[in-house]
């Protein structure tokens, strides 16, 4: 201490004898000029990292609107090198796989949260949890080998290509992302109202099902469309078990169906231009079902958050 | 009104435990959701046997460690499902893990930067928008980046860039010697890194979150810069956090199929360089799956497994650490 503030003239020193906090280090414009010049490397490294996304999305933008009308969305496609025609096949097949995937893998999937939050305390719960999350870092592609090995090959062929594995492939991707996300939500219940419930007298099926759910109820339907939307977008699986279609098809089983990853897909690996065109429509159509999926979802989640800091 | 108050007796003692059906009906809801939760097991467990028995025959045939390491991949086209092809698997397994390689190597420090920016630097206003888009972003489907790179980015930007770097570098530095064909090793993980950017960078921001408050201030309060701040308490506290956020990337990187398959270049060769056109596990799965002979495909669920496992171990590395943050809440990737 002493050998510091000797250097130091008398108008540095305060009254007790100490370095006047207004003296600067020998080295503090050395600091400052680092911490700036690390501030301005992180801002040119935001910058950077966006301008992959902003070309992504101005790019399917400009090339998918001017391929998106009336008949893309209505006509069903016709040979790559001739024009016209649409994704009619891959809309009503993604409906269709996407919806029965939603139909098992949501209410499963919300259950089993609601088994975490409210009964998960023991090492079943943990491991339950565990394999969860690890179970989203799955590769799509290698559900869509096992969802065939064990439908299509596995029933010896009773059930082929089709909407019907196509969507297992797909609800089971979708399973553990309900579940993590719908875990999540279900916490944030505040348990003075199960503990209100209780007093009531009601039973705990009845506090869970009349109570706990219709809380957690935007929570949850943000959890499902965040899954939806993945789901929506999973192109390997489907290759593996819907097999793909140019023709709409309303059946569930054993016929392959189309789907709109599967369309862009093959749309993209040909060499006419017209099938080109149409994948980019189809890409469009994709990129804003996905990303409407995800804001409003995230949005609802928001919102619930909000209403339940007041 | 208080007259009408009875001051009667109750006419029985009704127990307060009931025993009446009813009753049951609580034990038979938690079966019930003790079932779905463990329906995530069983569906995982099924998934591995099946996948396992199903590949024996392969592992069998070639011998694991030749079916691992053996470097010659020729379909068999035997109807009845008896082996004549060649699988070694080498090709794919190096391939997988040198794409994913490039783009966690590209991705990781930008993935920094932007989760120390936003949290950091960007301005209140902007913040919330800022990390808002970072976990849109990671909603977009990998076909959309497949198409992009495959018809749009490769050929416009990053080829002739690619090109450029070797004719200027490939004669002085083997690795980056020519041709460089339109898709290969690099051209896949640059379009990887984009994809897993706003995965790492959402993981990482949530970690460094986790902060302490009291030791940001106290730092602040010796008189550090906000850089010091950074490098000596955010970093430090979070670098466990930070190598788990980059293993869940990897892992996604290594699994990562239709974009990869389009730009990978699907040959069943590998090699070093690094504008070499070879395959990955992923992508040759669900390149070949369509036209395969049954003996061949026995050979894809081979390599089904052995993607599954290697993603398997990642994950499980990824989590272990990440979870010792607590099981971070918005980002369910």
């Amino acid at each position: 201490m002493s050998t510091s503030t000797a250097q130091l003239e008398p108008e540095q020193l305060t009254a007790t004898g100490h370095r006047s906090l207004k003296v600067k280090g020998a080295n503090a414009r050395k600091r400052q000029r680092k911490d700036l010049a690390v501030k301005a490397l992180l801002t040119i490294v935001m910058i950077i990292a966006s301008i992959p996304i902003v070309l992504i999305i101005l790019e399917v933008a400009r090339r998918g609107a001017a391929v998106i009308n009336w008949e893309f969305l209505t006509q069903e496609e016709p040979p790559p090198r001739r024009e016209g025609g649409g994704y009619a096949a891959g809309f009503v097949g993604t409906l269709i796989i996407v919806s029965w995937a939603t139909a098992f893998a949501v209410p499963i999937g919300i259950l089993a949260a609601v088994y975490l939050v409210e009964y998960g305390k023991g090492l079943m719960a943990g491991v339950i949890r565990f394999f969860t999350d690890v179970m989203t870092g799955i590769p799509s592609v290698f559900i869509g080998l096992a969802v065939y090995a064990i439908i299509i090959l596995g029933t010896g062929q009773r059930f082929t290509f089709g909407a019907f594995p196509a969507a297992v492939a797909i609800g089971i991707i979708m399973l553990p992302i309900v579940v993590r996300a719908s875990e999540e939500m279900l916490k944030t219940v505040p348990d003075d109202l199960r503990a209100g419930s209780y007093a009531m007298g009601a039973r705990r099926w009845q506090t869970i099902l009349k109570v706990v759910l219709p809380a957690a109820a935007p929570g949850l339907s943000t959890a499902s469309m965040l899954a939806v939307a993945r789901g929506t977008g999973e192109t390997a699986p489907l290759i593996l078990t819907a097999f793909g279609n140019v023709f709409v098809i309303w059946t569930l089983f054993n016929q392959p169906i189309g789907a709109l990853p599967l369309q862009i897909y093959n749309g993209a690996r040909q060499p006419f231009a017209p099938g080109l065109e149409r994948a980019w429509g189809g890409a469009l159509a994709l990129l804003v079902i996905v990303l409407v999926l995800t804001v409003v979802a995230r949005w609802i989640g928001s919102k619930a958050k909000l209403g339940e800091r007041h | 009104m208080s007259t009408e108050v009875s001051t009667e007796a109750p006419s029985s003692h009704r127990p307060l435990r009931s025993k009446g059906r009813g009753r049951y009906a609580d034990r038979l809801f938690g079966w019930l959701l003790l079932a779905c939760g463990l329906s995530v097991l069983a569906v995982l467990a099924a998934m591995v046997l099946r996948t396992v028995v199903d590949s024996f025959p392969v592992f069998q045939y070639e011998g694991v460690l030749d079916f691992f390491f053996g470097t010659q991949w020729t379909a068999g086209h035997d109807v009845t499902g008896a082996f004549t092809g060649t699988y070694g698997a080498f090709p794919f397994i190096f391939g997988t893990l040198y794409t994913s390689a490039i783009a966690v190597t590209l991705a990781l420090p930008a993935a920094i930067g932007v989760a120390l920016y936003i949290n950091f630097y960007a301005n209140r206003r902007l913040r919330t928008p800022l990390s808002y888009t970072v976990e849109v972003l990671a909603a977009v489907p990998s076909i959309i980046f497949g198409l992009w790179g495959l018809l749009w980015f490769v050929p416009t930007i990053l080829h002739p860039f690619t090109r450029w770097v070797s004719d200027t570098f490939g004669g002085v530095i083997p690795w980056l010697s020519s041709p460089v064909p339109n898709v290969n090793y690099f051209h896949a993980g640059f379009v990887l890194a984009i994809m897993i950017l706003p995965i790492i960078t959402a993981i990482t921001r949530e970690v460094l979150a986790t902060t302490p408050v009291a030791e940001v201030q106290a730092a602040y309060g010796l008189g550090a810069t906000r850089w010091e701040v950074l490098r000596s308490v955010v970093l430090v506290r979070g670098f466990s956090g930070i190598v788990g956020a980059t293993i869940l990337g990897l892992g996604r990187a290594l699994g990562e199929t239709v974009a990869v398959l389009m730009l990978v270049g699907g040959s069943q060769k590998f090699g070093s360089r690094l504008f070499f056109p070879g395959d990955t596990l992923a992508s040759h799965i669900a390149a070949t799956f369509q036209d395969a002979a049954p003996e061949t495909l026995v050979a894809l669920t081979g390599i089904g497994v052995v993607l599954f496992v290697i993603t398997m171990v990642v994950n499980i590395i990824a989590r272990l650490i990440v979870w010792r943050f607590g099981r971070l809440g918005g980002v369910s990737l």
